[in-house]
């Protein structure tokens, strides 16, 4: 199970409103490479994966992902926060205010709603890692492109250690890939 | 956004980085379980992660729903992590 701790992973300040870059990282808090879906992957391929390393990563890089999740709708909340509905629409949000108001909603920089389907599951742990390494680079490179759409200190520093972390979270993941390849390489008789 | 006493975020900064190096070698240990520096440097960071949360939470209130807590239920109090100036 999980407990709640008051505390963000990493600071997320924003020095003004931006209801442009918000609509931008939507595609981090409900697209197809968000950190909703990596923590929904992970977690979900987590119980049959073969070995303790990769049973226990998982778990972890998966409840991280839930931590990154929260700082990108602290930045979408604060970038939005006080925006009146002509300001919403204006920089083409209308469609979200009609829908949901101020409230944040899993869907992406294109209103496009969270689904299942940008998860892979397929009982293979060799197949899985390899979907893992790849949603972790795709996320790094989602990261780039958004630390280009602003000059705003606050939403970079924090952009950029979320895009850190797909680079460590690569590494791990190409790690538990090796131990999982030498499991099954390795001949289980004992006499 | 409202305003926040000073003291109370650099000691919630201080908690947020001391346990970002517990995580980080966490994850290390995943993948290492038999390197004994890392669990010595994650432990150490356990531990004093352990005292800054003790003495934060003593001044500023429970940071989960398992923190002892005092009278009147301070968890539910803001700021909540999305509301601070950090």
């Amino acid at each position: 199970m999980w407990y709640y701790e008051k505390k963000l992973q990493y600071p997320a300040n924003v020095s003004r409103t931006d209801l442009g870059m918000a609509k931008f990282l939507f595609a981090q808090y409900g697209g197809p490479d968000s950190e909703l879906a990596a923590a929904v992957r992970y977690l979900t391929q987590r119980y049959t994966m073969p070995i303790p390393q990769a049973k226990a990563l998982l778990t972890d890089i998966g409840t991280e992902e839930l931590a990154h999740w929260e700082i990108i709708g602290t930045l979408i909340y604060k970038l939005t926060c006080g925006a009146t509905p002509e300001q919403m629409r204006n920089a083409g949000l209308g469609d979200h205010f009609a829908q949901h108001d101020n409230a944040l909603y899993p869907h992406d920089a294109a209103g496009v709603p969270f689904t299942a389907a940008y998860i892979a599951s397929t009982g293979d742990p060799i197949a899985d890692l390899h979907e893992d390494l790849a949603a972790e680079q795709k996320a790094r490179t989602t990261y780039e492109k958004l630390i280009t759409l602003t000059n705003d200190a606050g939403v970079i520093a924090a952009l950029s250690f979320l895009r850190e972390r797909e680079v460590v979270h690569f590494q791990r993941f190409g790690e538990v890939l090796m131990l999982v390849q030498e499991h099954y390489q390795h001949k289980h008789i004992f006499y | 956004m409202s305003h926040h006493n000073k003291d109370m975020v650099d000691k919630l900064k201080n908690i947020m980085a001391v346990d970002f190096a517990v995580w980080e070698l966490s994850l290390f240990l995943d993948t290492h379980p038999d390197e004994r520096r890392a669990i010595e440097d994650h432990n150490k960071y356990v531990r004093l992660s352990y005292q800054l949360k003790n003495e934060y939470e003593s001044t500023y209130g429970p940071m989960r729903l398992d923190s002892i807590s005092p009278y009147p239920y301070k968890y539910i109090n803001s700021p909540w992590p999305w509301e601070i100036e950090y």
